[in-house]
């Protein structure tokens, strides 16, 4: 292909996405919008599944057979995220394998909120309401994405999200109106969750790489900063409305604004964490790669099977 | 009618054997060596506790007295579970998982699908919905008993070293207890002893196509049924427990 075609096929491809045309995987596409994407769903996939490890954590220990059960469902349920996360991901022509290898070598990354433990069967409710809360602030504008395979797999991981968001903050709930040692659980979680969850939106606009791009595929909408603010104007009210403190001395409702003005982000923290050096980056990591090791003879024999059972069938068609 | 305490003892040894095996599945949600497997025993996982739940509401509803589920649950002593030892023996590896998954799910469809007809509605109604549920699980645990057994050597070898391992729990399953005996006598229980022989049929028909082989053995390993358990029961308990035993009384 000529130069002069190739950029014919540019701006035809760039019509189409501000037509809102979605592109399909047998469409073509500009090699970096293959890329960005990429890496954004997978990332996105990988944070499911290294999402399922702290709440998986609690999932023997639940306090009651309608809590387990509940969060034995939502665990699974980003596993399914996970799943369709990695099939969007697939038709984009690159395999499960090659990304999991991505994900074990650290050379990809997955949302760093993953990073802090759950000690408490409230974090448990806090992760529900205020992670999955953040996910979903983060993920509603993407049902509308350009690419036709993730946004048609966000509407389904949007719903199910609101439906974790409102357990989490069900639990929390409970804990907020039981007893002082289960509201004083409920309020350390909150604490301890607050900050990671308002930097899980990102870092600020003015350090931000992809915006200007990601808005023009529509992988983005609004800004860091616009989700987070949205985030904490929807979730102050939640707070208060159960009795919990948000731990930022300098929250204040801004009647100007019509929204809250808050403190400042310890962004040093973030990017310790994304760095690799958070609480729990170690253990993540080493428990997926253990799993995916330990799994390999189980896998090997499944596709050993699978291909005499082929055999099998060859011969007695011959 | 059935004496209440027998009928109680006798739920028990239906229900823990789901909660136990619910619990251990549960365990794994997240560790499993591909994303659809995972999914696949953590669906197991929900109908189990599932299945649970509604054997322990209606012990509660039996004992009276504002007793919950989770009373039933989490709040009895190790010795007053009565699970059978197979469903306790650990996830060494995902042969044992598969392995004990499959000899317990061979044996659970048998005995649903004689308890589906038992006097007792209750009993029969949560029978009889269990038994879509487990005919699924032993085709998912029959699947993989061959797809290990007839994959690779390494797979072979370490699917036969759970069967090795395992098989000496089976006996147990068709051991009757006092409890059974009115159960039966009443129509409301099954009586085991009668599914022996289906259970081994079915399961060397699987293991014969995996080929794989059933140890040959004398000796036979029981306790679970009288609540004497092996040591690895305490530590599923002290997590299962951890919660109601710390902060006792308390709604969630
Ligand atoms: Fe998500
Ligand atoms: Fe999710
Ligand atoms: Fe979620």
């Amino acid at each position: 292909m000529s130069e002069k075609e190739i950029k014919n096929l540019d701006e035809i491809f760039e019509q189409r996405i501000a037509r809102d045309e979605k592109i399909e995987p047998k469409d073509w596409m500009p090699e970096k919008y293959r890329k960005t994407h990429i890496r954004q769903i997978s990332q996105h996939a990988h944070s499911e599944i290294v999402g399922m490890l702290p709440e998986g954590n609690w999932i023997t220990r639940a306090p009651s057979l309608r809590r387990k059960v509940a969060l034995l469902a939502k665990v699974q349920d980003e596993a399914g995220h996970g799943l369709y996360l990695y099939s969007a991901c697939e038709t984009l022509g690159v395999s499960r394998e090659e990304l999991y290898d991505q994900l074990h070598s650290g050379k990809a990354k997955y949302s760093s909120i993953f990073n802090y433990p759950t000690i408490t069967w409230a974090d448990i409710g806090a992760i529900g309401w205020l992670v999955d809360g953040a996910a979903i602030i983060n993920q509603v504008p993407l049902c509308s994405t350009s690419y036709g395979p993730y946004a048609r797999a966000m509407i389904r991981v949007c719903k199910e999200e609101s439906f974790h968001q409102r357990q989490g903050f069900e639990i929390m709930m409970t804990l907020a109106q039981g007893t002082p040692e289960q509201k004083e659980m409920a309020q350390d979680a909150l604490n301890r969750w607050w900050w990671p969850s308002l930097m899980m939106l990102g870092p600020t606009d003015a350090e931000s790489v992809h915006t200007a791009q990601s808005m023009k595929w529509k992988l983005k909408r609004k800004t860091n900063d616009e989700l987070r603010q949205q985030f904490i104007d929807q979730t102050v009210p939640q707070a208060e409305l159960i009795g919990l403190t948000i731990p930022d001395p300098e929250l204040k409702w801004n009647e100007e604004r019509k929204s809250y003005d808050f403190g400042p982000i310890d962004w040093d923290e973030f990017w310790q964490v994304v760095k690799g050096h958070g609480p729990c980056n170690k253990i993540r990591m080493e428990a997926r790669v253990g799993a995916w090791e330990e799994g390999e003879w189980v896998r090997d024999a499944a596709m050993s099977y699978a291909e005499k059972q082929q055999n099998k069938k060859t011969k007695q068609a011959v | 009618m059935m004496n209440k305490e027998n009928l109680i003892e006798y739920i028990y040894s239906i229900a823990d054997n789901s909660l136990i095996l619910g619990q251990q599945l549960s365990e794994l949600c997240g560790h499993g060596p591909n994303l659809e497997t995972d999914i696949a025993c953590t669906n197991m996982a929900l109908d189990l506790l599932g299945q649970t739940r509604s054997y322990y509401q209606y012990v509660a509803q039996l004992v009276g007295a504002n007793k919950t589920e989770d009373d039933i649950a989490y709040l009895r002593t190790e010795r007053q579970y009565k699970n059978v030892l197979l469903v306790e023996q650990p996830s060494t590896h995902f042969g044992y998982v598969i392995g004990r998954q499959f000899l317990f799910d061979v044996f659970h469809l048998l005995l649903l699908e004689k308890l589906q007809f038992s006097k007792d509605e209750t009993l029969a109604a949560i029978a009889k919905k269990g038994i879509k549920e487990v005919s699924y699980h032993k085709r998912f645990s029959s699947d993989w008993i061959k797809r290990l057994g007839d994959g690779t050597k390494v797979s072979h070898d370490k699917i036969q070293e759970a069967i090795n391992h395992l098989w000496p729990y089976t006996e147990e399953l068709f051991d009757v207890m006092p409890a059974d005996k009115e159960a039966i006598e009443c129509q409301i229980g099954v009586d085991a002893a009668t599914l022996k022989e289906s259970y081994v049929a079915a399961v060397s028909e699987i293991i014969t196509e995996a080929t794989l082989t059933l140890p040959e053995t004398k000796w036979y390993q029981r306790g679970g049924k009288k609540g004497i358990h092996t040591e690895h029961m305490g530590y599923l308990l002290s997590d299962l427990q951890y919660m109601q035993r710390t902060y006792p009384n308390m709604k969630w």
